[in-house]
Parts: C-alpha cells; structure tokens; sequence
C-alpha cells in the first residue's frame, strides 16, 4: 500500500469538505457527458449510414438510373457522352485490381519480414525497426501518392512500354508499400505475443528455426496474423490519394494492371473537386458509390473482428 | 512433431539447408523493404532540395513554380488541426474513459457497451474519404436548404472576429477540422483505452479502498497514471491529422488561396491539399515544388513523432 501512495496523487478531495448530495450532482454530470461522449461514436455511425442511405436512394430514385442497372452494370460513364451509365463494375474492379496487385505484394514481404523481425532479428535491430515501423505508417498518403507518380510509373514504362501514364500498377504498387509498415508490425506484434514456451518444446524436438518459424508460431498466431491482413486489405480498399493521383481517371471494366482504371475513392475525389455544386445525378451516384465502399470495408472489420474474437488462442 | 522424428540424417541436412535458404529469404524481403522505402525517401529529397529555401515557407502558392510557397497552406494546416485537437481530444478522452472505467455489470447494459465498442473498431476502419462526404453532408450542407454561406441565416459575431459563426457552415476552416475530428476520434479512443488498461489495477482498488468515488478514481488516479500513453497516442493521432488529405480535398477542394484564413468560416487549404494539387500538375517543375511541401510536411511529422517517443521513454515504468 505504501508504494501505492507514494506513487499516485492523493486520490480524496482536500480542503472542504463537500456534501454527499453536491457530490452526487456533480458524479451524474459528469456520467452524462461521458455518456454523450459514448453516444456520439454511435451517432456518427448512425449519420454515415442515414445520410449515405437516403442520398443514395434519392440517387436511385432519379430517371436516369435503375438500381438494376447500378448493381449488374458493366459500363460507368456519367461524365462523357449524351447517354450516362451507371453500372458499378467498373469501378468496383478498378479497386480490386489496385487492391489485388496491393496485397500480392504487401502480404507476403510484410509477413516474411515480420518472421524474420520476430523470429530471427537480434533484440538490438529489433529496437530500432520496431519505431521505425510506427514512423513509416504515419506517412501521409499523398507522399506515396507522389512516389507512384514521379517514380514507380515512370519506372514501370521504362521496363515495359505497355504501362499507360496514369496505371492500376504503379498505385497498386504505392498502396503495397504504404500497406507494409502496418501489416510487418501488426503480423508481428501477433507472432511475439506467441508464448516462448511452445518455442521452446518445438526446439527441444529438434525442430529447426525455419521449422518453429513456419509451423509452431504462425500457425498459433494466425488470428492476429489474419487479422493484420484484413486491416492491410481495407486500408487498400479504401485508400484515396493514391489512387486519385496515379490510377487515372476511366473507369474501365479491366484486369490489366497496366491500364488505367478508375477506383471507387478516385471517383468520390473527382466528382468533388470538379463541380461539386451541379447536384446532378453524377454527384448523388458518388453517394451510392461511397455506400457501396463503406459496406466493403464495413464487412471487412467485421470478418476480422470475428476472426480475432473466434479464434484467438489464449495462453496463459 | 511426428514428421520430423523420423528424418534421417541425410533429410536433416536438407532442413537445416531449408532454414538457411529461409534466413535468405528473410534478408532479402526486409532488404526490399527497406531498399524501396530508401529509394522513396532519396527521390523526394533530390526532387525536393531544388525549393527548399524560406520563400518555400514565406510565400503563397503562385503559378510560377519558383515563386511558390506553402505558407497559407500552412497555416491552414495549423488552424484545422486546432480545431480537430479542441474537439476531438474531450470527446476521445471521455469515450476511452467510459469504456474503460465505467464497464457495466448490468447484462443489457453491458452488451451495450460491446455494441459501443465494436462501432469504435468498425469507425477507425471506415475510409477516411466516407469520413469527407460525411462532413460535407453534414457540416457544409446541413442547413443549405435555409440559406447559403454567402447569406447565412444565423450568425455570432462578425467576420472581423476569429470565432464568428455562421450556418451553414460553408467550406470553411470550422467544417474542414471537425471532419478531421471524425477521422481521429477512433484513433484516440482506442489508443486512450490502451493507455488506460495499462494502469495496473491495484491502483484503482487502492483509490476504491481509500473512499472515493468512480469518477475521484478516475481523475485522481487513473487519468494521471495514464497520461503519457494517452498523450502519445494524441500526437501520433494528430500527425495522422495533419498528413490527412483526402477528406480535407471533399470539403474544400483544390482552391487558389493566396491568404490565411481569418475566422472560422474563412476559406482555407491545408498542406496535403497544397501537394496534391502541384503533384497532380503536369509540369515536372511543379512535382519539385511538391517535393519541397512534402518534406517540410515530413520535417513537422517527425517532430511530432519525436515527441511522442521522448514522451513514452521518459514516463515508461
């Protein structure tokens, strides 16, 4: 007890004394406003959904567009032309072409390097990547966006003519190295919270380091591992700048990384910045549009707050 | 385990064959990483020296790009994350505390605090574009149908005063900060209640035995033994502030400002906006001035970084 009292303040008010019933007030205003404090997270929730719901079915209620249309649609061209499309694909494959080309090279250096971090790094480099890491991740996007198009894109030409100016590649390979940072520190905060006991019967079994690595601790700290990726994954989704800066701006139904796409944030951005004050149907399609993003990511933290209450493994 | 009992001898030297070549593997991996990281960090300091000089810091942005400067755009900066840190901070604070503190025991009440929460975990996820059409919904178009910025409907003070008010809102510095509120408020809440749980809970049995209240336990003792983590998670959520760009590009999108903002409706842009706008120019001399912004921005970000760090070391027990 005695630690205790040297360490904190005095927890008792000094001075005068105060009535129980002033006390009791001022307790229950303060319980309310932390409570409005709590209701305000909810409500922020509860106003992205209303006003993303009632704009986007003000969009669709519009003569112009069909909600069939939007959902099944492969053409997406509300800017161009006498005849405006609204059909969703194109779109939702320019994310997920950025997206794909994103992780398949952020997930693996990301988890391969936490390993080694974890795993194989002496504590002393361990110390000093570790804060580095936290740095990297708060790099503002527009840097990476920057990056793409002053140096990945023209790089990316170099090698091979096909790549256009503005291409699904180069962004996707930004939004790679934007995404490693947080998948190498999650993936391997995940790996270090495996207790050094299951190690530790690993290599009294003989088993290797590549062999403890590979099958004893990823596999127990998958959860957290999976996890990672799925933060990795909707940060990609959702990733704006990027995309706005070095994917293009034509939306286009297209697997080819070395074409021009057109991500769902890239058309948010445009649409706002162009003439945001035409309330034409191209601007409510952006909120129909931002809902469709919103339910990509909504489900996405949900399936990693599943994985990560469902399956984690605790050891004590 | 069984597998690996029955190797031979010979198979042996192949595993530990398999775990050099892994090491290798590694290296190489974390070597990539750090290569393109280096190689991102050496084009932009290259690109960036050629206007990195005080009129950079002085002027306004100019259609020359040796004249331009990022000092309205700094400045706008500093007022928008003013306001998003006056806002955001007490609410972050206060929800982190709820959830932490004051965790009820009653089952519906409890099960609603999981619904709490798991709407934290789902609004740091949320793209912080949603967060910009969210803002400029409701904060910049509210009450458009009543007026217009230019005629609003209802005031305190006048232009003059730096805290005039005004509905709607309008794209100004006041709409621009409390959307990045939005953007950082998970991030508080979540690294507060970090900081929180942190504190060992004797401490707040000891407060509790003492006869204080919940909340003399709070402030009395909690609060300040969780200070540091909850200021370090404050800087690092602020630096995520300052570098944010694309809710501020939603509300007040790339527009020529040669001036600093003067009140709280006043027009404004802000650092990420700056870059953005000069890096999606075509002339390459304007990617330099780009350069240029984005290492003074980098400079501020690793000073706030830095505090944080020293923050965390100096009161790490």
């Amino acid at each position: 007890m005695t630690t205790i009292t040297a360490q904190s303040p005095p927890a008792l008010p000094q001075g005068k004394p105060k009535s129980k019933a002033l006390r009791r007030v001022r307790e229950s205003c303060i319980m309310a406003g932390l409570i409005g404090c709590g209701v305000f997270s909810i409500a922020t929730t509860a106003t992205i959904i209303v006003i993303l719901a009632v704009e986007a079915f003000r969009f669709f209620r519009l003569d112009e567009v069909s909600f069939w249309e939007f959902i099944s649609g492969t053409k997406w061209s509300p800017l161009l032309g006498a005849e405006k499309h609204f059909g969703i694909w194109p779109l939702i494959s320019g994310t997920l072409l950025v997206t794909l080309v994103a992780m398949s090279v952020a997930l693996p250096l990301g988890l391969i390097t936490a390993i080694w971090l974890s795993e194989y790094a002496k504590p002393k480099v361990r110390a000093v990547i570790k804060p580095v890491l936290e740095v990297l991740a708060g790099i503002p996007t527009v840097v990476f966006g920057f990056f793409a198009l002053t140096v990945i894109t023209p790089g990316l030409r170099w090698i091979h003519e096909g790549f256009g100016v503005y291409n699904a590649a180069s962004a996707g390979l930004a939004v790679a190295v934007m995404c490693l940072p947080i998948v190498t520190s999650l993936s391997e905060d995940a790996l270090r919270a495996v207790p050094r006991s299951l190690r530790e019967g690993a290599f009294g079994l003989g088993a290797t380091r590549f062999e403890v690595a590979v099958r004893v601790v990823t596999p127990a700290a998958l959860s957290g591992i999976v996890a990672a990726f799925l933060l990795a994954i909707a940060r990609a989704v959702g990733e704006t700048m990027i995309v706005a800066l070095a994917a293009g701006a034509s939306p286009s139904l297209t697997m080819d990384p070395r074409s021009e796409v057109q991500p769902m944030t890239g058309y948010m951005v445009q649409i706002f910045l162009g003439d945001a004050s035409n309330f034409g149907p191209e601007y409510y399609s952006s909120y129909a549009v931002a809902a469709t993003l919103f339910l990509m990511t909504l489900l996405l933290t949900l399936i990693g707050h599943r994985v990560r209450v469902r399956y984690r493994q605790v050891y004590e | 385990m069984n597998a690996l009992m029955k190797n031979t001898p010979n198979a042996r030297s192949g595993r530990f064959f398999k775990d050099h070549l892994f090491v290798i593997v590694c290296l190489l991996a974390a070597g990539v990483c750090i290569a393109v990281l280096g190689v991102m960090l050496a084009s932009i300091i290259v690109q960036g020296m050629e206007h990195l000089d005080t009129q950079l810091l002085q002027n306004p942005p100019s259609r020359k790009p040796e004249k331009a400067g990022i000092y309205p755009a700094m400045i706008g900066t500093v007022y928008i994350c003013l306001v998003c840190a006056v806002t955001a901070i007490p609410l972050g604070v206060g929800t982190a505390i709820l959830l932490e503190e004051f965790k009820p025991r009653q089952r519906t009440l409890a099960r609603l605090h999981g619904v709490v929460q798991l709407n934290i975990t789902n609004l740091a996820g949320v793209p912080s574009v949603v967060y910009g059409i969210l803002g400029m919904t409701a904060f910049v178009e509210l009450f458009q149908v009543l007026g217009s910025p230019s005629d609003p409907i209802w005031t305190i003070g006048t232009t003059d005063n730096w805290y005039y008010i005004q509905l709607p809102f309008g794209r100004g510095v006041l709409a621009g900060g409390l959307t990045l509120m939005l953007v950082v408020l998970p991030i508080i809440i979540i690294s507060s209640q970090e900081a929180l749980r942190a504190v060992p809970n004797s401490l707040r049995q000891g407060a509790l035995a003492l006869g204080s209240t919940r909340w003399q336990m709070v402030w009395g003792t909690t609060l300040p033994a969780a200070i540091p983590g909850i200021m370090t998670g404050t800087i690092l959520a602020m630096s995520r502030a300052i570098g944010e760009a694309a809710p501020i590009l939603i509300i007040a999108g790339v527009v020529y400002i040669t001036f600093t903002p003067e009140h709280l409706m006043d027009d404004f842009t802000a650092m990420p906006l700056q870059i953005y706008d000069w890096a999606s120019r075509p002339q390459e001399s304007f990617h330099h001035v780009a350069a240029s912004g984005i290492l003074v921005l980098m400079a501020i970000l690793l000073t706030f970084n830095a505090v944080a760090v020293i923050i965390r070391q100096k009161f790490q027990r």
